[in-house]
């Protein structure tokens, strides 16, 4: 890999002002394509979810999936979009193997949904908006595995091999318009963008937006202009940029990139670049020249979508509350702050602790175990929260369990590490690993006993005055009980016994 | 309105995937421009304020329930194939970036 | 009943025939073959007979009446389709290389209501290759010969549907009309060929040349069996997103009960002038005439738009055409030249696409692409479907004045194979009255109106109804072609020489 002299991103700052714009792929959660009956479900076996409409064979005809229609428009309404009353599918002319009819059936001069915007927030709680230029419908592309090269590169293969099982999934294209102003945070500005859109398409329930599955990928362009000028500098488009980090990443290499060519007197040149998660630089792809030509024009098979007012309306009305919103609600339920609330987000962790709440737990305990045990889980894992084997109800049980006594944090711990072992329900583990917490006032008031003639040097010093030294009792009574005790508990007893009052 | 030149039927072919041999392109060269020349006529109309029609009949609004439809199985999708491998279409090596 | 009679039966004798027991859909079929046998090496009108397919098709509809089924109106006739609509196991090449061979996966809709109808399909019909062409010249296969003289064009795209109808190589048969592939056919070899209102019959599984041009339609030797065959193919299909969600218009019942008393005629000033043959103009004369003294009222109409209709049409086509044909790159299906193993898809693609298409695909390719490129898109593209809106105007203003528009079909009778081989414009000028029909998307029918005296081949007359209108074709085309028969004392098609 060539290496790519880099300005330092303060010295790029002083000089430069970034612009950016972000075009975002979103894969709808439709049961079917956007233009055929065939299933859209993940995994099947290759060219099994195909048929003559999305394989391009002559004579097929596409016809459009009004569920693909519905989600854009409530993409749309959700980005505070006007909503076009009449508009039309357009066809984009150009060859690659996995598009089967060397044209993508899309949208370009008229799209279903324009002229909106997105605030979002950034880490300390300010928020951005960021004006967005349209909404449009289209197809995905099919699949090519490239076989012979080195490790599935397209350069060096020998051939590649076609699935179309994705081709004409249906796509919504959002394109901001160009983000100015941001200045040194532009790229925390894009990724906040990208996440606080991801977190409004799953709200919307048109899409799971999984970003590790390609449901979601990103585009990320951005030119730089010297300090206190207009014009836009020219820009490049760094593709496939499909995950939150690496959008900040890719902004932030591109900033740096471009202010070391602009300042070495260099000029950019338009062209594709492709990110790399390993370094998280980007490299040159194809110069974007005149020769790029799609021919637009209205799609002959199709007819246009005219969406009644009062659909439109209809949809507006079944709105979820947005995510910024219902996130600063609920932060000021859970008495959070703003940092919490950034963090829990960042782990996406706000459904679940939302459903350990509404499964019975408090909201401080909710949060706890999500954010730590589990969160600290799922990370080793790799995998999402939603993914762990535990129910947002199983933490509930656990933070019940607590809260009445019968465990305490350390065994707590333990059922969870059980439950997520496939053990069984928290009131299995308890049980099959016998975790309750010795509540046995006989079995304790003996382990206190012993612990006291044990330590009779510490306990005279507690019986002088020195309540701070019951600590290295409490420790010697739940080391006996193998942490099976209440501390506090065990506390009391310890006072209690040597006759001593605290405070 | 100007007619056409062997260049830009090169780059027109270029385009549209077709290798074109050298007398082709002279040959069509000569016929794209008559023909060009006789059909720039709808110019004519270029500045009348009228919507083009892309749709012959008025229709709008048709689409289909989001319900699955049978697909064709991997053996007839690939019936046609010139070449396959592991139930994919075999093509060639893809030198193109996106 | 010998197989020259059987041959020469109309579909509706047929279907009669084998409905009451004279006949069985096995015997029809079997002398519609060996009718094929016979002649098609010189008439060249199919691609593909399908001998055995319609044989199991003709057995069973006759096991059909034998368990005392009702059978549909065309039950056991035999039909030649156009090779454009995708059959299940038989070869679909739309007249080109690129395609040769290729056998689709599933059933065109017009197809499937074929079959519904229990017709018995004898094979598939060469035509201009991708449907590009007015003389089925343009086949990847070689050309078809006009029965009424073999060294002469049988019109096009659609020839080899015509030829089969006008050597009686079968009764009944379908078209695809995007400029005129039905009609100027249909004129140029003495037979009836319907273009259906666009979005009457599904597009679903016929291979696309021009998306919003492109209708398939009937072509029979007689009105009512034109008539039969557009009621069993047209319907909504939710399949094709601009098929017409109503109900068929009453076709049948138009044609057999033909009339124009007191039906308002339209002639177009500018469906003649220079270009037009003097044969033509004068049957097309008489036929108004004719249609006078059958008690039309006819009106002279002027629709300047339509002097621009060949124009906008050889923008639109060939740029939805350059689109619909970017599918064949040798990646799924059909030909594939030069994979070698060293080059690259791109590569193949181009030299497969020039070695599938012949020059008058290119060339609308080409065409089209210039069309559609940035720079150009408004002028050309841009206008010609400003003209279409004009045309549709132009046409519903008339349609307030008439019921009906007449004209020529085509301004030439059949012209020698060869002779417009090289000269694309003097081709396309062959369907400069058929193409407005095309850009409004309304209806329109050609049938036989006599033989041009200076060299005694068939003349079509061209009628045109408003869109979903189509039963008025029929209605005003069975008055005429009943007038006429009574004229003529027998069918025009009786005067051809025989094979
Ligand atoms: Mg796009
Ligand atoms: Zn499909």
């Amino acid at each position: 890999m060539t290496v790519t002299e880099l300005l330092s991103y303060d010295a790029a700052l002083a000089a430069f002002d970034p612009v950016m714009g972000l075009e975002v792929h979103v894969e709808l959660g439709t049961k079917t394509k956007m233009f055929c009956g065939c299933s859209t479900e993940l995994g099947a076996e290759p060219n099994s979810q195909t048929c003559p409409t999305c394989l391009g064979l002559p004579g097929s005809l596409p016809v459009v999936n009004a569920i693909g229609v519905e989600s854009a428009i409530k993409i749309g309404l959700a980005l505070n979009c006007e909503i076009a009353e009449w508009c039309r599918f357009a066809r984009k002319n150009y060859f690659y193997p996995d598009m089967p009819k060397n044209f993508q059936t899309s949208q370009y001069d008229e799209p279903i949904a324009f002229n909106g915007y997105l605030d979002v927030q950034l880490e300390d709680g300010e928020i951005f908006r960021v004006e967005i230029e349209r909404a449009h419908m289209e197809e995905d592309t099919g699949k090519s595995l490239h076989v012979g090269g080195a490790t599935g590169r397209i350069h060096g293969a020998s051939h590649s091999l076609l699935d179309y099982n994705r081709a004409g999934i249906p796509l919504i294209e959002i394109v901001t318009k160009p983000i100015e102003g941001a200045g040194e945070r532009a790229p925390e500005v894009a990724k906040a963008y990208v996440a606080e859109l991801r977190e409004l398409i799953r709200a919307l329930g048109v899409s799971e937006a999984r970003m590790d599955k390609g449901q979601m990928r990103c585009d990320v362009n951005l030119s730089l202009r010297p300090n206190g000028t207009k014009k836009f500098g020219t820009r490049s488009e760094t593709k496939n940029v499909n995950s939150l980090r690496s959008v900040e990443r890719a902004a932030r290499f591109e900033i740096q990139r471009h202010a070391a060519v602009l300042t070495s007197g260099g000029t950019i040149i338009q062209e594709t670049r492709h990110f790399h998660e390993d370094d998280g630089s980007t490299t040159s792809g194809r110069i974007k020249d005149n020769a790029e030509d799609y021919r637009y024009f209205p799609e002959p098979d199709l007819v246009p979508v005219a969406p009644a007012r009062a659909w439109v309306e209809e949809l507006r009305g079944g709105l979820p509350e947005l995510p910024r919103v219902r996130r600063n609600r609920l932060r000021e339920e859970w008495g959070v702050s703003e940092l919490d609330m950034q963090s829990i987000l960042n782990a996406g962790a706000v459904d679940s602790i939302v459903a350990t709440i509404e499964a019975g737990a408090d909201a401080a305990s909710a949060r706890k175990w999500w954010m730590g045990e589990l969160a600290r889980n799922a990370n080793e894992q790799g995998v999402s929260l939603e993914e762990l084997a535990i129910t947002p109800s199983d933490v509930a049980r656990v933070s019940a369990l607590v809260a009445a006594g019968d465990l305490n944090d350390k065994l707590a711990r333990q059922v969870i590490e059980g439950v997520l072992a496939g053990e069984g329900t928290p009131d299995e583990v308890v049980e099959k690993r016998g975790l309750k917490v010795v509540s046995d006032d006989g079995a304790l008031g003996t382990a206190v006993d012993e612990a006291i003639a044990g330590n009779a040097a510490i306990a005279d010093k507690i019986r002088g005055g020195k309540v701070a030294a019951v600590g290295a009792l409490v420790g010697a009574v739940m080391k006996a009980t193998r942490g099976q005790a209440d501390a506090a508990k065990v506390k009391d007893l310890i006072l209690e016994k040597l006759g001593v009052s605290e405070g | 309105m100007p007619g056409i030149t062997r260049e830009e039927v090169a780059h027109l072919a270029r385009l549209a995937r077709l290798e074109l041999k050298g007398e082709e392109l002279d040959h069509f060269a000569g016929q794209l421009d008559d023909i060009i020349g006789a059909v720039a006529r709808v110019s004519e109309v270029a500045d009348q304020d009228v919507p083009p029609t892309s749709h012959p009949l008025p229709l709008t609004n048709v689409m289909r329930a989001d319900e699955v439809r049978p697909s064709l199985t991997p053996e007839q999708a690939l019936s046609g194939a010139p070449a396959q491998e592991q139930q994919r279409f075999k093509v060639p090596q893809i030198l193109g970036e996106d | 009943m010998t197989d020259n009679i059987i041959i020469k039966l109309t579909a509706a004798e047929i279907a009669g025939k084998i409905a009451a027991g004279e006949l069985t859909a096995v015997e029809v079929t079997e002398a519609h073959l060996a009718r094929i046998e016979a002649v098609d090496e010189k008439v060249h009108a199919f691609l593909h007979v399908d001998r055995e397919g319609a044989l199991a098709q003709a057995r069973a509809v006759d096991e059909k009446r034998a368990r005392g089924e009702k059978l549909g109106p065309l039950a056991g006739v035999p039909l030649a389709l156009k090779d454009i609509f995708t059959t299940v196991g038989i070869p679909t090449t739309v007249g080109s290389k690129m395609l040769e061979g290729w056998i689709p996966p599933y059933d065109a809709t017009l197809v499937k209501n074929l079959k519904a109808a229990d017709v018995v399909i004898l094979g598939k019909t060469n035509m201009d290759e991708f449907a590009m062409g007015s003389s089925t010249e343009n086949s990847a296969y070689g050309p078809t010969g006009n029965p009424w003289d073999l060294t002469r064009i049988p019109g096009g795209s659609g020839g080899g549907s015509s030829a089969a109808l006008a050597a009686y190589e079968a009764p009944l048969a379908i078209g695809t009309d995007t400029g005129g592939s039905i009609r100027q056919p249909a004129a140029v070899t003495g037979t009836v060929g319907v273009k259906p209102t666009y979005g009457a019959v599904s597009r679903y599984g016929m291979v696309a040349f021009s998306s919003s041009l492109d209708q398939g339609g009937p072509c029979a030797r007689t009105v009512l069996d034109a008539a039969l065959l557009h009621e069993a193919i047209a319907g909504h299909d939710p399949l094709d997103s601009t098929s017409i969600d109503a109900p068929v218009p009453p076709v049948v019942e138009a044609a057999r009960n033909g009339s124009v008393a007191g039906m308002r005629v339209g002639v177009v000033k500018q469906f003649r002038g220079e270009g037009y043959q003097a044969g033509v103009v004068q049957r097309f004369d008489e036929s108004v005439e004719l249609l006078k003294s059958l008690g039309a009222e006819i009106v002279e109409l002027d629709c300047p738009t339509f002097d621009l209709a060949l124009s906008a049409y050889y923008l639109i086509a060939p740029s939805e055409c350059s689109s619909n044909l970017a599918r064949f790159d040798a990646m799924r299906y059909g030909l594939r030249v030069g994979d070698d193993g060293t080059r690259s898809a791109e590569d193949v693609t181009a030299l497969t696409r020039e070695a599938g298409f012949g020059d008058e695909v290119k060339r609308r390719i080409i065409l089209g692409t210039y069309a559609l490129s940035s720079g150009y898109y408004d002028a050309y593209y841009g206008s010609a479907q400003k003209v279409r809106t004009l045309i549709t105007r132009e046409f519903e203003k008339a349609f307030e004045e008439v019921d009906v528009i007449v004209s020529p079909t085509t301004p030439t009778t059949a012209f020698p194979i060869g002779e417009r081989a090289d000269d694309p414009m003097a081709m396309y000028l062959a369907d400069l009255c058929t193409i407005p029909t095309n850009l409004a998307g309304n209806a329109a029918m050609s049938l036989p109106c006599g033989l041009a005296p200076e060299d005694g081949l068939p003349v079509g007359l061209q009628i045109i109804a408003p869109a979903l209108k189509d039963d008025r074709l029929y209605k005003v085309g069975a008055a005429v072609e009943a007038a006429f028969v009574e004229k003529w004392g027998h069918p025009l098609l009786e005067e051809a020489p025989s094979l």
